[in-house]
């Protein structure tokens, strides 16, 4: 294989996994949206969700009588993970975010954090420790036609994922730029006083974001679940994600899928690169040294709004 | 009526005598961690030690009549709540036997404060690796194997597989290792076999928790080695199966250590997990007396450890039980010195495991033949066996392949001394005179 070829496939492979870190942003952005804080728990969500999609397909066939290779067995299980999410969202809103309008950012950023341990405690609590292997019918293997013509391995679950994460993205910038809770989240977002002030119902609104920030966290843990098992190690996706909001912005979709893409690539590249002359394990630091470098050149990230505040 | 008072009187009595005849008990403090990043291991590892334990109160009463009592602490396998669980536990219940932190970082956090205390630490499978010069480390055990002896032996089962360890000569062997003191602790050893052997090694790390592994498996395909050996613990393992699948390299040639090889590495990995090797210093399996004996005193009493029931018979879990075994073990040693049915001292606790002899005639009788290796210590031996056992995924389970391997145990003495003494020097140590010492 040649430098260039390799180069091409080390390349290839970040940018697919860059959106898979853009998937698990996306739950931060919506979240960012909304309430104007940083939500410390999202990767507790992911954690939460996937493990409550494989713990109910392990007891449903004991609950309902339904086989275990059963189809209606995998969306009864996704229906009632998906349920458990939106029960979580209202319970969230009604216990935590509620008593806190009003309150600084530094305060909801504090709750969310002790609202990770919650989650993290709860799930496996309810489901157990062990860890458990998740199949979504795509096999981890390298598509025979890429690996044919071009000698490059592109693995086709990375392709799926990837499929998944742009289309979920596209749809949500969509969804927020077009319609009336789209809107309204901008208001709610820069000023929780005035947005009441004008009418919009606040709870409603940090109901349906955290709803779906829910759903973005189901389908991100079902794909890093089916990637590397559901384990405790699913809440550690939100460390990628934070490098990938500072790039794009904390408040932009397409932002988290664009910054996603820089640190899936750069961050494969520099591994490959950098790795060798500085002992390796390049991978874990160097998305956080990109962000600090942007961080003094564009503090908003790339599609971020600029602040002006009145002084 | 008569017949209710004289039962009352009776009782009266029997809880009047009761503290002067009260059966003598053991305590063993359990810096345990069942929730967290690394729960699986945990809830498996000290599920099974409960077990062990619990069997043993249940079918003997206890070692020669003293009841085993044990109290939790939850360390998350974090260091700072490690030390903190320790101080907390370590003079309840007459004063702690023996503390298992199953951490690394907290076994380093805890090497000075045992030695001031006098409580015998075990770290069996993970800790510090020069510890197993006992003249230096007196209260610190390194049992059965340590990573040193491991790594010998995974490349003397290379050297078998390839034909010989003449055949070694030329061969790449790559070392994906989890970025962190654990992983790097073999490199230099590894460095000296292929000095020994003409063989090339490849080092690769993977950066802390390992849910990527693109980039190494890519650089791997760069290498083309004819082996991997997998040095890693928790996401980084299943990840690296599914990884090497992806570049399709055989699996059969990927060889794991015993952190990398239980049903929860390979589980998640699902089919790219088949034909995967691991070391290991104890087997899976329920077919083994040991397992069936404690399924049968303790499950079948419902004072079972485990929630789940299938998870009994695990790598981890019978790990948990050879914690189980050396402990009992270590009580017997030193009652039948200090005399039977009595409570024993940390202090007589250290003499019984420095003097624990576990014979193939022992293993039988203890229902372990197989399930782990003979192992006998001394003062200035604290690692004791130094054998490795591999088993292969074969899909839905681990099946043994072969007989125990010696480690090269002349050379990792040899290195193990040599460390000591230089900590030693460090510390302003004299080393015990072992000889003096029986």
């Amino acid at each position: 294989m040649s430098e260039l070829q390799f180069f091409a496939e080390v390349l290839t492979g970040g940018l697919l996994s860059g959106l898979l870190y853009a998937l698990v942003a996306l739950g931060f952005v919506l979240i960012y949206k909304a309430s104007g804080v940083f939500n410390f728990a999202q990767g507790a969500m992911v954690f939460f969700a996937a493990l409550t999609y494989v713990g109910c397909l392990e007891k449903l066939p004991r609950w309902t009588g339904l086989a275990a290779d059963s189809v209606l067995l995998v969306w009864l299980a996704l229906l009632l993970a998906l349920a458990a999410m939106l029960l979580l969202a209202l319970a969230i809103e009604r216990l935590v975010l509620r008593p806190l309008v009003n309150q600084p950012p530094q305060t909801l950023f504090m709750a969310t954090i002790g609202l990770a341990y919650f989650i993290e405690g709860l799930a496996q609590g309810v489901w157990g420790a062990n860890v458990r292997g998740l199949e979504l019918g795509i096999q981890d293997v390298p598509m025979d036609w890429v690996l044919d013509h071009t000698g490059m391995i592109v693995s086709r679950f990375d392709l799926f994922a990837a499929g998944v994460a742009a289309t979920l993205v596209t749809g949500l910038a969509l969804f927020f730029r077009h319609s009336r809770v789209g809107r309204a989240l901008r208001a709610v977002a820069d000023d929780h006083q005035a947005a009441l002030s004008v009418g919009i119902p606040l709870a409603t609104i940090w109901r349906i974001v955290w709803a779906i920030a829910g759903f973005v966290a189901l389908v991100s843990g079902l794909i890093w679940g089916a990637r590397n098992g559901v384990q405790f190690a699913l809440t550690y996706t939100a460390l990628k994600a934070l490098p990938v909001l500072i790039l794009g912005g904390f408040e932009s979709v397409p932002g988290a899928i664009v910054g996603g893409l820089i640190v899936g690539a750069s961050e494969k590249l520099a591994e490959v690169y950098i790795g060798p002359w500085v002992g390796g394990g390049v991978e874990s630091w160097f998305p956080y040294m990109l962000a600090l470098l942007f961080l003094l050149i564009r503090p908003e990230g790339l599609f971020g709004e600029k602040h002006m505040d009145r002084v | 009526m008569k017949l209710a008072f004289l039962s009352l009187f009776c009782a009266a009595l029997a809880g009047c005598v009761a503290p002067g005849a009260a059966a003598a008990e053991q305590f063993v403090p359990l810096l345990s961690f069942r929730v967290g990043p690394y729960a699986a291991t945990g809830s498996a590892i000290f599920g099974a030690y409960i077990d062990y334990l619990q069997y043993i109160n249940e079918k003997e009463g206890g070692v020669n009549g003293v009841r085993l009592v044990w109290e939790e602490c939850e360390t998350e396998y974090n260091n700072a709540r490690g030390v903190e669980c320790y101080e907390r536990l370590k003079h309840k219940g007459g004063g702690a036997s023996v503390v298992m932190p199953l951490s690394t970082g907290i076994t380093y956090s805890l090497i000075d404060r045992v030695a001031a205390d006098k409580v015998p630490l075990v770290t069996i499978g993970y800790g510090r690796t020069d510890a197993a010069d006992g003249r230096y480390f007196p209260w610190v055990f390194p049992m059965i194997t340590t990573y040193w002896s491991q790594n010998t032996a995974m490349i003397k089962f290379i050297g078998q597989k390839e034909g010989g360890m003449d055949k070694l000569q030329g061969r790449k062997i790559v070392y994906l290792y989890h970025d962190s003191a654990y992983g790097k602790e073999v490199i230099a050893i590894m460095d000296e076999q292929a000095k020994r052997y003409g063989f090339v090694p490849s080092y690769i790390p993977v950066a802390h928790p390992g849910n990527e592994q693109q980039s190494q498996w890519l650089q791997i395909r760069q290498v083309r080695p004819d082996w991997v050996i997998l040095s890693g613990f928790g996401v980084m393992n299943p990840t690296a199966l599914k990884a090497a699948a992806k570049i399709g390299f055989p699996r059969e040639r990927v060889l794991g250590v015993w952190w990398s090889g239980a049903e929860e590495d390979t589980q998640p990995a699902g089919d790219a997990a088949k034909g995967f090797i691991a070391a290991g210093f104890n087997v899976a399996g329920q077919n083994y007396p040991v397992v069936g004996e404690v399924l049968k005193y303790v499950y079948d009493r419902n004072k079972g450890n485990m929630p789940d029931r299938s998870r009994i018979g695990t790598v981890y879990y019978n790990r948990g039980l050879v914690y189980g075994i050396i402990t009992v073990e270590a009580m017997r040693v030193a009652q039948a010195r200090y005399g039977k049915g009595k409570a024993l001292s940390s202090e007589q606790m250290r003499w019984g495991f420095e003097h624990i002899v576990i014979d193939d005639k022992r293993l039988a009788e203890l229902g372990a033949t197989g399930f782990m290796p003979a192992v006998k210590m001394s003062c200035t031996d604290h690692e004791g066996s130094g054998k490795v056992r591999f088993q292969q995924w074969d899909g839905k389970a681990w099946r043994v392949i072969g007989d125990w391997i010696d480690a090269d145990r002349e050379l990792v003495r040899a290195r193990v001394e040599t460390s000591a003494t230089a900590y030693g020097r460090e510390k302003g140590l004299n080393p015990r005179d072992c000889a003096k010492e029986q």
